[in-house]
């Protein structure tokens, strides 16, 4: 059999307001003390009424210039109606027909193959988040409650169009939109806390004596981990097949279904439908006003924005010449990450250089005190400054490790270590490189004339190149620092000339 | 002095000048909400100790010197769908009987900070819904001009209380008429202001669209002086409008030179009582007199106001009162099979029939497949409705009519005939749909002793035009100087 799956997700995203959408309090993720983060308006009471939050709108605003999203002059809201009881206005104020921006991508590189491809955004809307409703769990049927501290926190909705092709596409893209909104700070997109949630609509288009049939969709909600959306796929196309196999039900033929993911039976598991469509009964919300934004504001926006991901990986593997690996190590590590990375990189003038030493020597350093890079005690001037001795030649790298190994020390112990405590290392340890050829010549004319080396000495003269080894070493060693690559001349003409 | 038969103005200045205190004020109108209250079931809850105790405010604050507000007390009937803190607010319904709000409306801050006096919150037809009071689920108020008529609404006990002189301003709100109307059958003033003119924050929703707050007194001036009081920006009402408030009790008393009145014909169609005809033609007469220049002019759209009304009214509210599912707050009903049982039992429960007619028309009006001939149709309807009073005002200040097509009509009498008592606020729901402000002042009396209203209409945020209108009538006249008498 042969098929092709066709999967388009559904992401909501909490933006990082200080308020909520429609009122003045705390946007706080804050599950321990519930229903403390409320007022007359996110609860909803008689006669209170909602008040755009600026912020909010702004923020979308960037996210979705970031998703190459076009962005609307003139939007509105809508109320969508539906009772629940983690909905106390009993409809939620989001946008219908009018979203602030629609037609977007978001370029994406699988790592199995290495293939780009792009994955089309049919929309992104703004909207408020319900509640949460918690059950008794203990099956002595307590009562359910419900907790309001998330009402009214904004949401934006971005909606793909049903344009990837595998559960590791649909991981790759979480992840690259959860880089990208993280790069723009308009949210931490924690799928542990529900930040970031994800639905993914799944079906397959099964080819067949040269026809393509579409099998029903199905709609795979609350999916909680980048782990979660890739492995509930790969099962529900399994499961599709299998479906098909037996059924061969064509889309249209039975309604969409809802399936929930069991995480731990690692199934996905039918929930209970809706008897009929939903009808939301959509219409404009008379209690706001519709919103303009001017190409001026858009314009004031989009110069607040950073280089996005994509383009940095390009620009480190054209600019700086890192190997596509590097370059995606870097970039994806997070914006502080290659910021850290951006900087070093200009202090020290040498891209490549500012990439080895960030995914080894520092990510072996984070790894081990399991930190992450802003809270690492080497600024990024300061590394960069050892880095820029080693372009330079004033150090060789064996010393740049010395340096950088005795900076963690002094930091450890309580000092703030800068760009002059670089020099004072390397001049207490005499790391410098001899420039004095004088000394230079002394020192390789004292390895010559040791009795020790009689026999390289004869070696060398003889035409044996890879006897000059160990003289090299024994020069170093007397120098503490010079460059190799002169010494090793220097000796070969002393005793070829 | 009688304070009772006093206008604003007089018991303003009688407390200014000691011959009474605040206190004495309030306690007169208490007394007399005593005796005659249940006569007219004008109030849902009397705020007997609050009040009071803000009245003992005012005159401590007089006596020490410190600056007083515009309304300082003068006694004030809040309708009971504006929400005051720790006092019952139950939009006349059983679904909030037992809901007290944590939070001040906008307006009853404004009147705080006036210095007025809550002295009770009075009665209406259910969330608003209904032209008579009748369709309060908590009580029945009567006409003080006659207690077998209904006081009109949905505002009828604020414009009973006012009528009936147990407080001498009233705060009610109107969505298509609700202010107006009962004005003109309890023969005071009631003023419906411009859309955003007054914030709706703490004003429980029946319409957000036509909803507005407004004012009642028994004079123009005392409507002028609580309007200028409650109006203004307030940044938690998204559709309130930042314009400066023109201080209109001190133009009130201004006439305006070379008014230009247009009588709206289509307010004179079928229907119309001819006691109210006479009236009103008698009292545009007196605009004659007065050297105005009046002329006829058409609304030609008028035939569709009540339908397109309706539409958008019933679809607002059905969101609007979705929130009362018994899950946070409200009426729950007891018994219940599952979560989907426990909604429907506790609306049912919780609303009265006029309530549950108007959501389900609204639910269907809005229904995927029906929107689009209905709500959305209803909202093109209105924008021609909103073009006919641009063009009507472009050659004339006010509009002039008759504020209701009939005198009150006797309680029970349009009950069981929701289209009758539909088209009864015929002459009332345009100004709704198209944002602009109205007012209604007493205008003579029904062969039968019952008020008739003059009802003048103005562009937007020109309630300062409109007032002077109402006054140069209300001082060629004393309609408004009539009191009822009822035991
Ligand atoms: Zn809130």
């Amino acid at each position: 059999m042969e098929f092709t799956p066709i999967i388009g997700l559904e992401v909501h995203v909490q933006l990082l307001t200080k308020s909520k959408l429609f009122c003045g309090c705390p946007n706080l993720f804050n599950p321990d003390n519930p229903n403390v983060q409320t007022c007359p308006v996110c609860i909803g009471l008689p006669g209170s009424l909602p008040v755009m939050n600026q912020e909010a709108l702004r923020l979308s605003q960037k996210t979705a210039m970031a998703l190459n999203l076009n962005l609307a002059n003139f939007t509105k809201w809508d109320r969508k109606q539906y009772y629940y009881p983690d909905l106390p206005k009993a409809y939620q104020i989001s946008q219908f027909d009018l979203p602030f921006s629609y037609d977007g991508w978001v370029e994406v590189t699988l790592p199995s193959s290495g293939e780009t491809t792009k994955v089309r955004l049919i929309r992104a809307h703004l909207e408020e988040d319900a509640g949460k409703n918690m059950h008794d769990e203990s099956g002595r049927g307590g009562d359910s409650k419900v907790d309001l501290n998330r009402t009214g926190t904004p949401l934006l909705e971005i909606v793909s169009e049903p344009d990837i092709r595998c559960a590791e596409e649909a991981r790759v893209f979480l992840e690259e939109l959860r880089l990208l909104l993280r790069y723009i700070e308009v949210s931490d997109c924690n799928m542990q806390e529900g930040s970031m949630r994800c639905d993914a609509n799944v079906n397959l288009h099964v080819h067949e004596d040269g026809e393509k049939i579409p099998t029903p969709i199905v709609e795979v909600k609350n999916l909680n981990s980048f782990r979660g959306v890739e492995a509930a796929i790969e099962y529900e196309i399994k499961r599709q097949v299998k479906a098909w196999e037996t059924d061969r039900k064509r889309i249209g033929d039975v309604p969409k279904e809802t399936r929930g993911w069991d995480a731990d039976r690692g199934q996905t598991f039918a929930q209970r439908g809706k008897e009929d469509a939903a009808d939301y009964r959509y219409f404009p919300d008379p209690d706001l006003v519709p919103v303009t934004t001017t190409d001026e504001q858009l314009e004031a926006i989009r110069a607040t924005l950073c280089v996005f991901p994509a383009d940095r990986r390009k620009s480190y593997v054209n600019d700086l010449g890192l190997s596509e690996y590097d370059a995606s190590v870097i970039v994806d590590q997070g914006r502080e990450y290659a910021d850290y990375f951006d900087e070093v990189t200009s202090v020290c003038g040498d891209g490549k250089q500012a990439a080895n030493w960030l995914t080894q020597d520092v990510q072996r350093e984070l790894n081990d005190r399991k930190i992450e890079i802003a809270e690492f005690s080497i600024s990024a001037a300061v590394l960069g400054s050892v880095l820029q001795k080693i372009v330079k030649g004033d150090i060789t790298i064996k010393s740049g490790r010395e340096v950088f190994a005795e900076l963690l020390k002094q930091s450890d112990d309580g000092t703030t270590v800068s760009a002059e405590s670089v020099d004072a290392i390397i001049a207490d340890k005499g790391l410098g490189k001899e420039q004095d050829t004088g000394k230079i010549d002394a020192a390789i004319q004292a390895v010559i004339d040791n009795e020790r080396n009689a026999k390289a000495v004869e070696d060398v003269r003889g035409g044996k190149q890879q006897a000059v080894g160990p003289l090299i070493g024994q020069v170093m060693r007397e120098l503490k620092g010079a460059d190799a690559g002169s010494v090793r001349q220097m000796i070969i003409d002393k005793l070829t000339s | 002095m009688d304070i009772t038969g006093s206008t604003t103005g007089q018991l303003l200045d009688a407390m200014q000048d000691g011959t009474v205190s605040a206190v004495d004020v309030t306690q007169a109108y208490l007394d007399e909400i005593s005796a005659h209250g249940e006569t007219i079931g004008a109030f849902l809850s009397v705020n007997s100790e609050g009040s009071l105790a803000q009245a003992a405010e005012v005159d401590r604050k007089r006596s020490a010197g410190e600056a007083l507000g515009k309304l300082a007390g003068l006694p004030v009937a809040v309708k009971d769908n504006i929400c005051t803190k720790g006092l019952s607010t139950t939009c006349a319904s059983r679904m909030l009987e037992n809901f007290v709000p944590p939070y001040d409306a906008h307006v009853t801050t404004q009147l705080q900070s006036a210095d007025a006096v809550i002295i009770g919150k009075a009665n209406l037809d259910e969330f608003a819904m209904g032209s008579s009071t009748e369709n309060s689920a908590l009580k029945v108020t009567r006409n003080p001009w006659n207690t077998d008529h209904a006081p009109g609404g949905s505002s009828g006990g604020s414009a009973a209380a006012v009528g009936a002189r147990l407080a001498p301003l009233g705060i009610g709100s109107d969505t298509g008429g609700s202010i107006r109307q009962p004005a003109s059958f309890c023969g005071v003033v009631g003023m419906k202001p411009t859309y955003g003119r007054v914030s709706r924050y703490g004003l429980v929703a029946f319409a957000s669209s036509l909803d507005q707050i407004g004012p009642f007194a028994t004079d123009v001036t005392g409507t002028a002086r609580l309007l200028e009081s409650i109006a203004g920006y307030d940044a938690r009402d998204s559709t309130s409008v930042d314009q400066p408030v023109p201080n209109y009790s001190a133009t009130v008393d201004q006439p305006l030179e070379g008014l230009r009145v247009g009588v709206v014909s289509e307010f004179f169609g079928d229907g119309i009582d001819s006691d109210v005809d006479s009236s009103v033609r008698a009292a545009i007469d007196v605009y004659r007199s007065l050297g105005a220049e009046v002329s006829e002019v058409s609304l030609p759209h008028t035939k569709y106001a009540v339908a397109t009304y309706y539409l958008i009214a019933c679809s607002e509210a059905s969101s609007n009162l979705a929130r009362y599912d018994g899950v946070h707050y409200g009426r729950r009903a007891e018994q219940f099979e599952n979560m989907i049982d426990m909604y429907a039992a506790s609306r049912a429960e919780g609303f009265g029939p006029e309530v549950k007619r108007r959501i389900m028309l609204g639910v269907f009006a809005l229904s995927e497949g029906y929107s689009d001939q209905y709500y959305l149709k209803a909202l093109k309807v209105r924008r021609l409705i909103r073009n006919d009073f641009d063009t009507a005002l472009e050659n004339v200040d006010v509009l002039a009519g008759p504020t209701c097509p009939t005198p009150a009509f006797k309680i029970g009498e349009l009950v069981d005939d929701p289209l009758q008592m539909y088209l009864s606020d015929i002459c009332t729901i345009s100004a709704n749909l198209a944002g602009i402000p109205g007012v209604s002042v007493p205008a003579g009396f029904s062969s039968n002793a019952l008020p008739i209203g003059l009802q003048l209409l103005a562009g937007p945020f020109e309630e300062e035009k409109l007032l002077r209108a109402a006054r140069m009538f209300e001082r060629e006249t004393d309609w408004h100087t009539k009191r009822p008498t009822f035991s």
